[in-house]
């Protein structure tokens, strides 16, 4: 469904294309040994290399090539057995080499498709040009002295993917939902960490607007925006912008802009006219970078399960809802934590996973992620490990305590980080399900409470919960409410 | 007994095996001639004190019994290697007084093999030039000078060909019993040619480019400047290795250089190219050229004539691959992190004054051209159609191997010319590499052999193009030719004390 945005002299299609850089999960750099570490003092990472000492060669780092080769399957694209690296020549004070090794004509992964699932349910193919390989700059630090520039080199040759997509997202929605698609698939094969905070991440955003139906527009492209938030708001602005220039009558300009997060909103850096020619040409230094479809193979061996496949299994085989299962498999670590939760909760209490899938995923994700959304925390952080998830819920499945019951048990995990068992069997709290000693309870309830109980007769049928009520007050909660129930009402009825 | 310093390098080998001398006495002597030609203006930096402690190494080895080939031989290094704490700014100003804190591959495995370094040479700016006027530390003196019709030298100078000029003047000057140079166009082969020396470029990708200072990284390669073949034979062995840092050098073992030099190459097939019968090419050269084809003939070869079609275009297309190299190559020299930096406003402003003097005239001219034909709009017109005459030099070559076994050609238009001659002139100036530069473009093994006197007797060579990594018959050939010619000519000496 084609979602336009109202203009004051009609409508308007919003055309947007992304590429993202996302830094490469690697111990070293892509053309020399030195460390990736995020975080390290200015200039301790730095080689001979990476600062462009005269008589310096790259040389390829071949787990960044497998990790790229990685990226573009778990994104379905075509693996290029045969690519090049170039250089893209520049000044920059942070740039020693005065150019950087990219990929220009001849990406290392070629095209392919990302479904992305938007808020209404719908999907949306939206298309891969390319992924390619290149060396991140160092940093120019601006705040340090007065009037000096001082240039970190830490992050300089540090390998990046660039992921460029097709212009196929035609709202903020469909380019976060993309994004964080992106996201998911590098973190579930494990080849960038994802972390938006430490710039592992990041986007230019490309925006322009149409007619609905008509030519594509001008567009604008907005550099370096480092969260999803930011990026849709980048979107909201500029296509607001676009359309108000058009609607007065004048022209975009292709042209490179800045996003200033505290405004909300992008300002230009720099003009077509201004643009740099980067004189591409393929780096004599290296040789065209060649491996055969066996190597790929093995790669494709090698990684795990995709979100996709994981969530189809999740719904078919398990029966987890489709919400559900969308959740947990937004991350692999959720996921992960999931599927060891329910392995060991099957494991426990002797039943078909299939029959306990929706308990676990119900507690893991409205209790579970409900309670470290609330502490801040990530699953990885979790008080609760997978055993005590399991053990918790175990002691449901068998009776031993009632729902309530694991509200507060798990209240006390999530202080104590303590194992539930131990937890039940020292705060007294399993459950009662002696239907002698309920009775005798009922019975004296029943006696005490006579006018109530000629009411509920009288016809207030909502009465029964009171009386629920009463027995669970007077077991602290620890009766069993199906016992409660089963002894309950033939005796009210009575 | 002969001077030590008029010993070549195997002689000079043997002459330290049998203990006749010591690296240090030998070592000395070279010192001392390089006081005695310090006007040649061949080093830019001497390193006496490092000779000395090298000299005394190598002479612990030979008497460890642990001698390679190169043990105790005192050498000049193009200042285009960095040497570890040593002057290394390919006679630049923009790298002034640069010390890098690593070695080059190639002088690394030199100096594991006992060679001891005596100084770093002069060469034009970044290896751009062919008569050695372009370095920042002044033009290099070619020891030799013309003899006038009355038979007394001329008062003269001349230059010694470039890059490699400081490396070629210094052996012909008896100030090291070889250098190593580099190549990219004929920097080693127009020199040695000019000063009557074998100078040898092996394939690109026989010898590891880690640690040389780029000029045009597809071409570069590094080789040895010697009295005889023989000496390159055995510098070669040390110089070549495959080096993982260098991921366009490949992995091959290196051959003894030296067992290939048989004497024998009957029934060789050597290719006479006529495209290399240019128009305009002095009588001399061409009588020279024939000569050769006699004396290989005689030798038991056979000659056979062979077409290089797109020999022509050689010349432009290396003039525009190379500038376009070096344009990226050189601009990493930005003031920032090393080298020279003269403020200005900005960081613009300080790039622009940086280089405006830090760079010389030819340099800045290549940066133009390479930035030029890289340009959008541009490329596909130079670079890219450059890239396929290239290809298709490589092919011709590859097409008259099936036929022959190595290509006898001259290596030089002229003889030296006097200084000053050309340096206006860059398009007469890049003439001097027309013979040169299709071997590097095809990346094949080239040596030039001294292999007589011009008219006012100065010396000329003649080339040898052999197969990618068969450096082993153009050496053979090269020493068959060597010893055919009988060229035992050296510089009157005119420079040191009168």
């Amino acid at each position: 469904m084609a979602k336009y945005i109202q203009g004051a002299t009609g409508e308007w299609e919003v055309v947007i294309g992304l590429e993202i850089h996302a830094q490469v999960s690697s111990e070293a750099k892509l053309f020399s040994g030195s460390s990736t570490k995020f975080g390290s003092e200015p200039n301790t990472q730095v080689s001979f290399v990476c600062s462009a000492m005269p008589g310096m060669l790259p040389v390829i780092n071949e787990e960044c090539i497998r990790q790229a080769v990685r990226t573009g399957l778990a994104m379905g694209c075509k693996i290029n057995l045969r690519s090049v690296f170039d250089r893209k020549n520049y000044f920059y004070a942070d740039l020693p080499q005065g150019y950087q090794i990219s990929q220009f004509k001849d990406p290392i992964v070629g095209e392919g498709v990302i479904e992305v699932q938007l808020e209404d349910g719908s999907t949306k193919a939206i298309g891969v040009e390319r992924l390619h390989l290149e060396q991140d700059a160092g940093k120019s630090l601006h705040d340090q002295h007065p009037s000096q520039t001082y240039v970190d080199l830490n992050r300089c040759g540090v390998a990046l993917m660039e992921i460029v997509s097709m212009p196929d997202m035609r709202s903020a929605e469909e380019a976060g939902a993309y994004f964080r698609k992106i996201r998911t698939l590098v973190r579930y094969a494990g080849t960038c960490d994802g972390n938006m905070d430490q710039g592992s991440m990041r986007a230019d955003v490309n925006v322009s607007v149409r007619r609905p139906g008509a030519e594509l527009g001008t567009r604008s492209e907005t550099k370096n925006v480092n969260s999803i938030r930011f990026m849709m708001q980048v979107i909201e602005f500029e296509s607001r912008r676009q359309i108000d220039l058009l609607e007065d009558g004048g022209t975009v300009a292709q042209e490179t802009r800045k996003f200033d997060p505290a405004t909300g909103t992008t300002s230009s850096m720099r003009s077509k006219e201004e643009a740099h020619d980067y004189r591409y040409f393929p780096d004599p230094d290296l040789l065209p970078l060649e491996f055969t479809r066996e190597f790929v193979d093995e790669l494709a061996k090698g990684l795990p399960e995709l979100p996709d496949a994981k969530k189809s299994r999740l719904v078919t085989d398990l029966g987890v809802s489709e919400y559900n299962a969308s959740v947990l498999v937004a991350d692999k670590e959720n996921a992960d934590y999931f599927e060891d939760l329910l392995g060991d909760l099957a494991r426990k209490v002797g039943q078909n996973k299939a029959e306990l899938a929706t308990r676990a995923a119900n507690w893991v994700i409205v209790d579970l992620f409900g309670a470290l959304k609330k502490a801040g925390k990530s699953i990885t952080e979790s008080p609760i490990s997978t055993q005590h998830g399991a053990e918790l819920l175990a002691l449901q499945v068998d009776g031993t305590i009632s729902g309530r019951i694991a509200k507060d048990v798990f209240e006390i995990m999530l202080e104590s980080g303590d194992n539930p068992e131990r937890i039940v069997a020292e705060k007294g709290l399993k459950q009662m399900s002696d239907t002698g000693a309920i009775e005798a309870m009922i019975d004296e309830i029943l006696a005490d409470n006579q006018d109530k109980v000629e009411q509920y007769r009288g016809g207030k049928d909502k009465l029964f919960g009171f009386f629920v009520g009463q027995v669970m007050k007077k077991t602290q909660g620890k009766a069993n409410p199906q016992v409660v129930n089963q002894l309950l009402r033939p005796k009210l009825d009575g | 007994m002969t001077k030590l310093t008029e010993l070549t390098l195997a002689e000079a080998r043997d002459g330290l095996a049998k203990g006749d001398f010591t690296s240090r006495e030998l070592t000395q002597q070279y010192l001392s001639n390089m006081e005695q030609g310090r006007e040649l203006n061949s080093y830019i930096v001497e390193t006496g004190d490092i000779a000395l402690n090298m000299a005394d190494k190598a002479d612990e080895m030979i008497r460890a019994g642990n001698a390679t080939g190169m043990t105790g031989i005192p050498i000049a290094v193009k200042d285009l290697y960095c040497t570890k704490d040593v002057h290394s700014c390919s006679a630049s100003h923009i790298l002034n007084g640069f010390k890098p804190k690593y070695e080059s591959t190639v002088t690394a495995n030199l100096w594991a093999d006992g060679a001891v370094m005596l100084g770093k040479t002069n060469m034009d700016e970044f290896a751009m030039g062919s008569s050695n006027e372009t370095s920042f530390y002044g033009p290099v003196k070619n020891p030799w000078r013309a003899t006038k019709e009355n038979g007394e030298l001329e008062t003269k100078d001349y230059v010694p060909g470039g890059s490699s000029g400081g490396s070629v003047a210094a052996v012909a000057a008896g100030m090291a019993i070889a250098a190593t140079g580099t190549d990219t166009g004929g920097s080693i082969r127009q020199p040695a040619a000019f000063t009557g020396l074998v100078g040898l470029k092996p394939t690109y990708g026989r010898c590891s480019r880690w640690g040389m200072i780029a000029f045009a990284s597809s071409l570069d390669q590094a080789g040895p400047i010697t009295k005889t073949v023989r000496d390159a034979a055995i510098m070669m062995e040390s110089m070549a290795s495959y080096d993982v840092k260098d991921s366009t050098s490949v992995e091959r073992t290196v051959p003894n250089y030296e067992h290939a030099l048989t004497g024998d190459i009957r029934g060789m097939k050597i290719g006479i190219p006529k495209e290399y019968r240019m128009d305009g090419m002095p009588d001399e050269i061409e009588k020279l050229w024939q000569q050769g084809i006699e004396w290989m003939k005689d030798a038991g070869a056979e000659i056979i004539d062979i077409s290089l079609p797109h020999t022509k275009y050689a010349l432009p297309t290396y003039y525009i691959v190379a500038p376009a190299e070096a344009s990226s190559n050189l601009a990493r020299y930005d003031g920032v992190k090393y080298g020279l930096r003269v403020e200005g406003d900005g960081l613009d402003g300080m790039y622009k004054n940086t280089r405006a003097e830090g760079f010389g005239a030819e340099v800045k001219r290549r940066i133009l051209i390479g930035t030029y034909v890289l340009s959008a709009g541009y490329y596909d017109a130079y670079y890219l159609k450059a890239q396929k005459i290239r290809t298709l030099i490589a092919r011709d070559f590859a097409k008259a191997y099936e036929k022959v076994d190595v290509i006898l050609t001259p290596t030089t238009p002229s003889a030296a010319f006097a200084m000053g001659e050309k340096s206006d002139d860059p398009i007469a100036m890049y003439l001097n590499d027309v013979f040169t530069v299709p071997a590097s473009l095809a990346g094949l093994p080239a040596v030039s052999v001294p292999a007589g006197l011009s008219e006012d007797a100065m010396p000329l060579g003649l080339q040898l193009i052999g197969r990618a990594f068969d450096e082993e018959t153009v050496l053979r050939a090269a020493q068959v030719l060597e010893h055919a010619t009988g060229f035992s000519a050296k510089p009157k000496i005119w420079w040191g004390e009168k």
